[in-house]
């Protein structure tokens, strides 16, 4: 089976919970186990944040976007932004690493994506923006 | 986000219920940090059972209010935690550091 999807929203940090409802909504065709289910919800709320916070600095007018492919039991996940880019990608995946301490962030955004996800790809330009891709195999059917 | 709060002497017990992400983290932190002016709070019991989702961005709240507890002697102890909200405190060693009942 093959399906694509693509949703753009504004970075306002409400937008965080629509993007997981619709990510679990669109990989529930693949008949996912809760588990994966509630660590791809988990991912994505990751992405996302990072895109909100990071990418556009809190600024609320700028576009978010996921794409989702669906490729038999292959799912990927792909957050775009055009943002400020990641100046060091390395030190940003880093557990505990944030670089915004007064946000009382826990550095751990990539490393939760990493353990929820079979792979997690980051491309990132500073000054043109971020793009996350996610992927996971959906092993377990309801 | 929801809370419910009981205070028993040194103890203040919370029930947290709903989504804690970023865009709930702020107002959680708050309501927070406002019971905890109170100083002869020395242990908070966060009771999760009601939690329906969180991310890295809810172990900084936990992070944070453990951090500030430590520092006048106290230590927060957390419960009743769902499959989800058990699969990230495992991953991030959070059970290393907050205390588990």
């Amino acid at each position: 089976m093959h399906n694509e999807m693509e949703v753009r929203f504004l970075s306002l940090s409400g937008n965080e919970s629509f993007a997981r409802a619709a990510a679990a909504s669109f990989a529930a065709q693949m008949n996912p186990g809760i588990e994966e289910l509630s660590d791809i919800r988990t991912a994505v709320s990751e992405a996302v944040t990072n895109a909100i916070i990071h990418g556009y600095d809190q600024n609320m007018d700028c576009i978010v976007t996921m794409q989702m492919e669906i490729e038999d039991d292959d799912l990927t996940v792909i957050v775009k932004d055009d943002g400020c880019g990641i100046g060091d990608i390395e030190l940003a995946r880093k557990p505990f690493f944030t670089s915004k301490p007064e946000l009382e962030r826990s550095g751990m955004g990539f490393s939760v994506m990493e353990a929820f996800m079979d792979s997690v790809n980051v491309q990132s330009e500073v000054g043109a923006g971020t793009v996350v891709t996610m992927r996971k195999h959906i092993r377990h059917a309801n | 986000m929801e809370l419910n709060a009981q205070k028993r002497g040194p103890r203040l017990s919370v029930q947290l219920s709903g989504e804690l992400d970023h865009h709930s983290a702020e107002q959680t932190r708050i309501m927070l940090d406002t019971l905890l002016r109170d100083v002869t709070v020395h242990e908070l019991v966060l009771d999760l059972s009601g939690m329906t989702f969180m991310d890295s961005a809810g172990l900084g709240v936990i992070l944070g209010r453990f951090r500030k507890l430590s520092m006048r002697g106290g230590k927060l102890i957390v419960k009743g935690m769902n499959a989800s909200v058990d699969r990230i405190f495992q991953m991030s060693g959070l059970y290393a550091i907050v205390e588990r009942q």
